[in-house]
């Protein structure tokens, strides 16, 4: 790895910061791919090269991990925390929701509050796969 | 028994640009910064806090042989390389906007937390820096 694929990973975790910080707005990937210094399309590839998902699966994922920890923490409705956590459709949101945490925001909000943590351990751990 | 934490240590990409991070935007002080021959033992810490250093060191041939340490650095530069620093503030707003005005690349805003507020923010490298106004016990 040469220092020039370094600052590529760097750039690129800029990037990934980005969709961390600002998930509830609506990221497109000009954006990101402006903030990664790169184009489009090889901010797609890089990044997945790096981190293993696309993107856009990385902002869903983040997405839905923080309506589970609002869900879990708050009284906020459903439709709310889908606004809050920046998907723009009920329906999609409890379509991905389900898909990636395998039960319905309803469902997940019964499992109760979190225990104590800083909240970029819990937002990196909590973030779900597969 | 063991009596405090003395050093703990990250890995950085490049020394001098750690220290006019950690020194000239963080607000650290050098401890040591001691060219030994075979490496360069620096360790910085936080003013009025002297019983707990940080050592700043380069991944590199001897200590591992280069290919470990492209891996090292790859890690670093993917935020993944766990070298986390987690500082207590009086007054998170205040330092955030003073960190924000030298040109710190803040990840996070202050948020108020159950143990607090605080707020991210990254090194230069990659290295994942947490900075909390602890509740009062």
């Amino acid at each position: 790895m040469s220092r020039a694929a370094e600052e590529t990973n760097r750039r690129l975790l800029r990037a990934r910061d980005l969709m961390d910080r600002s998930y509830a707005e609506p990221l497109d990937l000009a954006t990101l791919a402006r903030v990664a210094l790169v184009s489009e399309s090889h901010f797609i590839r890089t990044f997945r090269d790096a981190f293993g998902e696309t993107p856009h699966r990385y902002l869903q994922r983040r997405r839905v991990e923080r309506a589970a920890w609002l869900l879990r923490s708050t009284d906020r409705s459903v439709t709310d925390i889908c606004l809050d956590v920046g998907f723009t459709s009920l329906g999609t949101f409890c379509r991905v929701f389900r898909d990636i945490i395998g039960e319905t925001p309803t469902q997940h909000r019964r499992r109760g509050p979190l225990g104590p943590v800083p909240s970029c351990f819990a937002r990196a751990w909590m973030r779900p796969i597969g | 028994m063991m009596k405090r934490l003395n050093i703990s240590g990250i890995y950085v990409l490049d020394q001098d640009q750690a220290l006019d991070f950690y020194v000239g935007k963080l607000g650290l002080e050098v401890d040591s910064d001691v060219d030994l021959g075979f490496m360069r033992w620096l360790t910085v810490r936080v003013p009025g806090d002297p019983d707990h250093k940080i050592l700043l060191e380069r991944p590199g041939p001897p200590s591992m042989n280069e290919e470990t340490a492209e891996q090292v650095r790859a890690m670093v530069s993917k935020g993944a390389a766990g070298g986390h620093l987690f500082f207590a503030v009086d007054d998170a707003h205040a330092t955030y906007a003073e960190l924000q005005s030298r040109g710190v690349e803040l990840t996070e805003e202050p948020t108020d937390q159950a143990y607090g507020i605080d707020f991210g923010l990254r090194d230069p490298f990659g290295n994942h820096v947490r900075i909390a106004q602890l509740k009062e016990d």
